[in-house]
């Protein structure tokens, strides 16, 4: 198997070469995937935000922003300017340390589970064997830091708001695992990197969703309850509790939430193309279609343009997910809580046992097709 | 001392701070709920710590298992019980202080002359482990079969007796009029949960 570009070998080679001893060049290198992860996180969150806008507006037949910048790109740039200049409130007998804490902590494990996102060979901040179950861990603290900003805000909405993120999460999590856990027993990986190797080869036919179609609805299903988006917003649930634990939010704090939201709906996402969809592998097995064609593997050339179209197929097939969760806003209403919690716990639970049930039995019988 | 081990005596020095902080917080605090919360951080600094010995999954799987289940149920039990209440000094209160202090120092003692007798001396040649899951798993299905089992046993009665705690029986009325839709209570009447050793013999009502 060949590895394709390796920028982190590139990067500090070319330092060294430049008189840096090998440990600096390393220290040099180390920030940089980081910084460009974050950047890459928040563009696509300025890109969610403005499809969110775009695509609400086509679905009610609106044009939606127009003049703010070109196609009203610039929307969220604007919004973000708004939300900075803001007055910073903390409501009356509030909790301010918790106030303040919430947000973050809703926050930061949504960015630090951008770590084992791949677009790539060697494209990824790092490869840890624990992979997917990393995000899974991470994606459990969010629910604390809702519970935090619920109670901290002394207001009876925002602790209603809080509880039903928190009762939401933790039901949705388990048949989101449950998911999970069915792929990776394909793989026999829980790597990112693995998960994907494993569906590269044969092209669009090598993918997950062949194998796993029950397995990509109840991840999607879940992942949209874990994002807290439309058939599944009852945290936030504007005609029935106000906005639920933002109610009290204001300027950049709210900011936190809001960006928040978007990365983890880019992030659930990139996940679903990651697991059920290739990750940056092509329709078409394109390293097949050049040795067909005789040009050899290690072509600099070649590695680069397959190193682009890579991360072009990761992005594209995320946001097709991200335009089908719009479109699922506009189309589908809101669930009751106590159906939310019923389709929690009474459909998607047995139903994620009996697929992952079906998956080790199926890859006991055809360990060729199923990972043996 | 290169890099990887400055860092790892910065984190460990860190981790350790931070967690004992929290214990503490959570043990001297009045507010119940800082207490909760700060528990939550004694689990991720506890996660860190595990992370530092190479123990990958076992941090992720103390994450998800302590913060993300464990905290959030105890913090969801607080915050549904939200009763702001002056607690009375209880008389003779040193009994129990005392006693609390006895078995902590006990604890302490035993903890300690275990961390002491202990040989911690690392094998100079000890093959690195490729993937801790894979190990995990071996030592589950082979060595350590009986405790997991009894764990899996262990949950299962704990989910049992979640859904005998849950489950509640509505009483219906089913004698409707002839012709007419039997009408549904807005309502359900529940039946009155008495234990069985209360009730004796005698058949419930219906």
């Amino acid at each position: 198997m060949n590895s394709g570009i390796d920028l982190q070998q590139s990067v500090i080679e070319i330092l060294s070469n430049l008189g840096l001893p090998p440990g600096v060049a390393k220290l040099v290198w180390l920030p940089l995937p980081m910084v460009l992860m974050l950047v890459t996180a928040v563009l696509g969150v300025f890109t969610g935000v403005w499809l969110e806008r775009k695509i609400s507006a086509a679905a009610q037949q609106r044009i939606g922003p127009e003049y703010i910048g070109p196609l009203g790109i610039l929307a969220p740039a604007a919004d973000g300017l708004k939300l900075l200049f803001k007055e910073d409130i903390t409501p009356g007998n509030a909790d301010a340390v918790l106030f303040t804490i919430g947000p973050a902590l809703v926050v930061i494990p949504v960015f630090l589970s951008y770590l084992v996102v791949p677009f790539g060979q060697n494209m990824l901040i790092s490869d840890l064997s624990i992979g997917v179950f990393l995000w899974i861990a991470l994606s459990s603290i969010a629910p604390i830091g809702l519970l935090m900003s619920g109670y901290a805000s002394n207001n009876k909405y925002s602790l209603l708001g809080g509880l039903r993120a928190a009762a939401q999460s933790i039901s949705y999590e388990i048949p989101l695992a449950l998911a999970v856990l069915a792929v990776v027993m394909m793989s026999n990986s829980l790597s990112t990197i693995d998960i994907v190797n494993q569906q590269s080869g044969y092209g669009i036919l090598g993918w997950n969703v062949w194998r796993q179609p029950v397995g990509l609805l109840l991840f999607w299903i879940a992942a949209l309850a874990e994002c807290e988006r439309l058939p599944f917003d009852l945290p936030e649930a504007e005609e029935e509790i106000v906005a639920g634990y933002q109610t009290e939010y204001s300027g950049m704090k709210f900011a936190l939430f809001y960006i928040g939201s978007y990365v983890n709906l880019v992030l659930s996402a990139l996940f679903v193309a990651i697991l059920y969809f290739g990750g940056w592998g092509f329709p078409v097995p394109l390293e097949q279609v050049a040795s067909l064609l005789g040009v050899s593997e290690t072509n600099a050339v070649f590695q680069v343009v397959m190193a682009a179209i890579g991360i072009v197929t990761t992005l594209l097939k995320a946001y097709f997910f991200i335009f089908l969760a719009i479109l699922l806003r506009w189309t589908v209403p809101r669930v009751r809580i106590d159906q939310l919690l019923d389709l929690g716990w009474k459909f998607l639970l047995p139903v994620g046992l009996a697929n992952l049930l079906l998956t080790a039995g199926l890859k006991l019988t055809f360990p060729f097709a199923f990972g043996g | 001392m290169n890099l990887a081990e400055g860092v790892q005596t910065i984190s460990f020095a860190l981790l350790a701070l931070m967690m004992i902080g929290a214990a503490l917080g959570v043990v001297l605090l009045d507010n119940i709920v800082y207490s909760a919360f700060l528990l939550g951080g004694v689990f991720i600094s506890i996660s860190g710590l595990y992370l530092l010995l190479n123990a990958d999954f076992v941090s992720a799987a103390q994450i998800l298992i302590y913060v993300g289940a464990v905290n959030v149920l105890i913090l969801f039990a607080i915050m549904l019980v939200n009763k702001r209440e002056d607690f009375s000094p209880v008389p003779r209160r040193w009994i129990r202080k005392g006693g609390a202090a006895l078995v902590s120092v006990g604890l302490f003692a035993l903890l300690g002359t275990m961390v002491v007798q202990t040989p911690w001396v690392i094998p100079a040649n000890l093959p690195a482990t490729t993937s801790t899951l894979i190990i995990l798993g071996e030592h589950f299905f082979s060595d350590y079969l009986l405790p997991f089992e009894l764990a899996s046993v262990l949950l299962l009665m704990a989910l049992v007796g979640a859904v005998v705690l849950a489950r509640r029986e509505y009483v219906l009325d089913d004698e409707a009029s002839v012709g007419e839709m039997p009408q549904l209570p807005l309502q359900l009447p529940e039946r009155p949960k008495e234990p069985v050793a209360l009730s004796g013999t005698s058949a419930p009502s219906r």
